[in-house]
């Protein structure tokens, strides 16, 4: 499956099935991040059932504290 | 008349109004590391008419990779950033005043410090600060502009009260531990980008050019080629604390105890003592050089005894180097300092 990932396509196996694997996929641990999924920002109770499709796009934004 | 701002008043959405603007403005600058001395250098020689850069370290080598003002003679003798800082940047520009604070900033400090403040400029390196930021920046209807990078990623994102959700409303749990820390290091290039995002955000405000702002939380990543940004809009709540309708500034509630923090990833703890009172290093000398060794510059004095190193401010802040242990610090702080 693809997806538009940050605005960059990225293949993704068939195990990823909902935004909470794609986070997994991704090592995100960080429990401060936004998920855009198709121009809508989820809830983050959502993340482990929403389902994801080929070509869906993505926004994963991360909050850190470096500066 | 110089024409050392001609480019900038050329340039159509700042122009001679603008630059007149810029001029009558004050910018606070918290943090004097790698985001705060790139924002500083901008907004300097962008003829800002006054800056306040507040920070409570002193320069090391491995800052001079990425925190632009400083030398490796600042690191040499530890100076305390922000007066390396200043020197620096008096000499960019002469006709600006700037204003330098050697202190850890609590809500006590920030509440002296934004009196006249147009913008606060986000270079801190924890949501501690922030976060208190936040509350103040809200309180008294000021603009503030976070920014932060990790690695080879950055994030910033403008907070205008009244119109913006702000910080609070975005970051449901505030993250704890590991996501201050700089243990993942970081590269020039992604701190150069989260300064450009910031300043150019904080000439639109200094010149009130704020509709031109960019009202969208923006991430990058420049080692992994990713960039994404988000309207975020829909996250301001009603109820927020911070905000909302019913607002009570909860971070600016603030315990005066005196703290022990650990500085991540550099083996480090500080201790902030409940008073703010000034320390008589000199005294304090005399008493340490009978236990160990003493390194004294006028702003701060290294103690070595032993494995152990400690580094004495005159505000009364002291960080303990070599360990991680906020106990062991304290203990320590406790044993050589009363
Ligand atoms: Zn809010």
């Amino acid at each position: 499956m693809n997806l538009l990932v940050n605005g960059k396509r990225i293949q993704v196996p068939a195990t990823v099935k909902t935004i909470t694997d794609v986070k997994n996929h991704f090592n995100i641990t960080n429990p401060v991040v936004i998920v855009e999924h198709n121009g809508e920002i989820l809830d983050k109770a959502k993340h482990p059932e929403k389902e994801v499709a080929d070509g869906d796009k993505i926004e994963l934004v991360q909050f850190v504290g470096g500066g | 008349m110089h024409d050392r701002y001609s480019r900038q008043i050329l340039f159509s959405g700042i122009g001679a109004e603008g630059q007149e603007k810029l001029e009558n403005k004050h910018a606070l600058i918290i943090g004097a590391g790698a985001l705060g001395t790139g924002s500083a250098e901008i907004l300097a020689r962008a003829g800002v008419g006054e800056l306040t850069i507040v920070d409570r370290d002193y320069v090391e080598w491995s800052n001079l990779q990425r925190q632009q003002l400083y030398t490796e003679a600042d690191a040499e003798e530890r100076m305390p950033k922000v007066i390396a800082a200043k020197k620096r940047l008096e000499e960019i520009n002469s006709g600006i005043t700037i204003h330098a604070h050697i202190i850890d900033v609590t809500p006590v400090e920030l509440e002296q410090l934004i009196h006249g403040v147009d913008l606060i400029l986000d270079a801190t390196d924890n949501f501690d600060i922030r976060m208190i930021i936040n509350d103040t920046s809200q309180k008294y209807s000021i603009p503030w502009i976070y920014g932060s990078c990790v690695g080879s990623y950055g994030i910033s994102y403008t907070i205008l009260p009244g119109v913006s959700p702000c910080l609070h409303c975005l970051m449901e749990n505030i993250p704890i531990g590991g996501m201050t820390c700089d243990t993942l290091g970081v590269i020039s290039p992604v701190v150069q980008l989260v300064i450009a995002h910031q300043t150019a955000e904080a000439l639109k405000i200094l010149t009130e050019k704020t509709d031109r702002l960019r009202q969208e939380l923006i991430s990058f990543d420049l080692w992994n080629n990713q960039q994404s940004t988000i309207q975020v809009r829909s996250l301001k709540q009603q109820q927020c604390k911070s905000c909302g309708d019913h607002a009570n500034y909860p971070f600016l509630d603030y315990e005066n105890t005196t703290k022990a923090e650990i500085l991540c990833g550099r083996e480090t703890v500080q201790i902030r003592p409940s008073s703010r009172e000034t320390k008589d290093l000199e005294t304090l000398a005399i008493k340490l050089k009978k236990l160990g060794k003493v390194k004294q510059n006028p702003y701060l004095l290294q103690f070595t005894i032993g494995d152990d190193r400690l580094v004495l401010f005159r505000d009364g802040r002291v960080l303990v180097h070599g360990t991680n242990d906020a106990a062991r610090a304290r203990s320590l702080y406790h044993r050589y300092l009363g």
